[in-house]
């Protein structure tokens, strides 16, 4: 359902993609791993065209590259930024209500739905999201991005500074939400978790793709990993 | 004395809403597109001249409607024909056509409505004293000013915490491209808040041209004006440029009416300075005769010691 070939994309000057290919399929959980600034991120943001992407990416047989990403959002591409941005002066009840895209208009997730799945959220709804944990404001975002109703949803490092036990959470979260038919595009720095739910891995360095397989290819696969993940 | 000090604080809060009227659009602006629209005073002027041309034709009551829906029209047109595609090419540029336009608004004034003030008059129905207190009349005109602004604070008040698109514009202020990512028409968000913006910049131009005089200098006697406000309260706070606005306006207008120097402040401590003493033209200089630089090196004080200003968050 979602097709990247030959992508690049820039930062000012510097070339930070060198022409990734990847894809994801219907219904499928597949981690983008590697270590810090090698492109994870900004592969994220160039294909919802939050930076200028260079190069074809496809989303449900659609050309979506140049496209703004409220369009892209609208064919129902889902995104979670790394640092959460939740809103500051809204509560944690209007943040969810902004992720709808139309007011009160669910699909699949309702508001209850993300009261069910993170109880914290419901004890929390009328609290000012910017005091939330962090833990707090990743299942918060997460669920936010829910709100719209996206088939493919790209998650970008959500276990980062959070607690192990809410990593467990997260774990079986992230089943639920493959469960309802919603695909997910994982980037994780955690092998653990990442082997773990994933169907397929990819391993990025230097803004290309150098490795894709499954978590047992991977896991046998000692080069890559002392090559590419382990620090 | 007291009546003195009653009168210009009445007056300093009118001018401070008056202020608030052009600073608050301008501080939503620059937070939402971090640009600093130079241009915001010269569609107060348009308000005014708008207002003028309209009330010719039809009265002064259709003109308060009309007149800042025009000045509304025309911001959206310069933000979604203009502002947008100099967008790409950074702050500097946008700066710049900002710069620009207020020169072009101001020669297309001259070229329509003349070098000279315009006859924008009082509506005769307001144009009545309303109390007198102290001997000194107050005019109902002000009074009227002093309700459409109060009326204006309290829309953009509910309109930012009640309704659906006020938290679009507060989500917004933070995180613009995560608004875009949730599947919101960001670049229409920005060609609304602008319109708006303007729009509530030509509505106190459409309550002060009249009050005050209407000409093509009155957009360069207001912009730096609001200009100090909105640096001074805070650039991107809308409770800073409210209270920044209401700082202001009293000093400036407190300020123009007092007749004493820092000899007649000294002599309240027994301390007695004769016109011969050294510095003395600085020691006798009358407040009222500093007032109109009083702003300014508020400004100067907040810019050294507080960057950010009362109650912004940004450090640049």
């Amino acid at each position: 359902m979602l097709e990247v070939q030959n992508l690049h994309a820039y930062y000012g000057k510097s070339h930070i993609l060198q022409g990734v290919d990847m894809y994801v399929r219907e219904g499928e959980i597949v981690s983008l791993l590697g270590r810090n600034g090698v492109g994870r991120s900004t592969t994220c943001k160039a294909i919802m065209g939050l930076v200028p992407p260079h190069g074809t990416v496809r989303y449900k047989g659609q050309d979506i590259a140049g496209l703004p990403p409220y369009k892209i959002a609208h064919l129902g591409l889902g995104y979670v930024p790394e640092d959460r941005q939740i809103f500051p002066g809204l509560t944690v009840r209007q943040n969810l209500e902004l992720g709808q895209k139309r007011k009160g208009v669910s699909g699949r997730w309702t508001i209850e739905d993300a009261y069910q799945l993170f109880p914290r959220l419901r004890e929390r709804a009328d609290t000012p999201a910017e005091v939330l944990s962090g833990g707090e404001q990743q299942m918060l975002t997460m669920c936010r991005t829910l709100m719209g109703d996206p088939d493919l949803i790209m998650i970008d490092e959500p276990t980062e500074g959070v607690a192990p036990k809410i990593v467990e959470q997260m774990g079986a979260f992230f089943q639920e939400v493959a469960q309802r038919g919603v695909s997910i595009l994982l980037i994780e720095q955690k092998l653990a978790i990442a082997l773990r739910i994933s169907q397929r891995v990819y391993v990025m360095g230097h803004g290309r793709i150098v490795f894709e397989g499954t978590p047992e290819d991977l896991q046998s696969n000692e080069t890559v990993r002392k090559e590419w993940l382990e620090v | 004395m007291l009546e003195l000090i009653t009168f210009s604080i009445i007056n300093g809060v009118l001018y401070g809403m008056l202020l608030f009227m052009l600073s608050s659009g301008l501080t939503l602006i620059f937070s939402m597109m971090g640009v600093l629209n130079f241009a915001h005073a010269s569609f107060y002027m348009l308000g005014a001249y708008f207002a003028y041309q309209i009330s010719t034709f039809i009265g002064f009551w259709p003109a308060l409607f009309l007149a800042p829906l025009g000045v509304a029209v025309l911001g959206a047109l310069v933000e979604r024909y203009g502002l947008r595609h100099v967008h790409k090419h950074g702050h500097v540029a946008e700066l710049l056509f900002t710069f620009g336009l207020v020169y072009v608004i101001e020669e297309l004034v001259h070229m329509i409505w003349g070098r000279m003030p315009v006859d924008y008059r009082i509506p005769d129905a307001l144009n009545f004293t309303l109390f007198t207190l102290f001997n000194t009349s107050f005019p109902a005109y002000r009074g009227f000013m002093l309700l459409v602004a109060l009326v204006m604070f309290a829309s953009i008040y509910l309109i930012l915490r009640k309704t659906r698109i006020g938290m679009i514009v507060q989500a917004s202020l933070s995180y613009p491209e995560m608004v875009g990512a949730l599947g919101h028409n960001v670049p229409r968000v920005f060609m609304g808040v602008f319109a708006f913006g303007t729009g509530l910049a030509g509505l106190a131009g459409v309550i002060a041209g009249n009050y005050f005089i209407t000409e093509p200098g009155m957009a360069w006697a207001m912009g730096p004006i609001v200009f100090v406000v909105v640096v001074f309260g805070g650039l991107g706070s809308l409770p800073g440029a409210l209270i920044g606005s209401l700082i202001i306006g009293i000093v400036q207008t407190v300020s123009v009416a007092m007749p004493y120097s820092l000899a007649d402040a000294l002599r309240a401590f027994g301390v007695e300075l004769t016109r011969e003493a050294a510095l003395a033209d600085l020691w006798f200089l009358e407040l009222s005769r500093v007032a109109p630089i009083l702003p300014y090196l508020l400004l100067v004080l907040m810019l050294i010691f507080r960057p950010r200003g009362l109650m912004g968050t940004r450090e640049s």
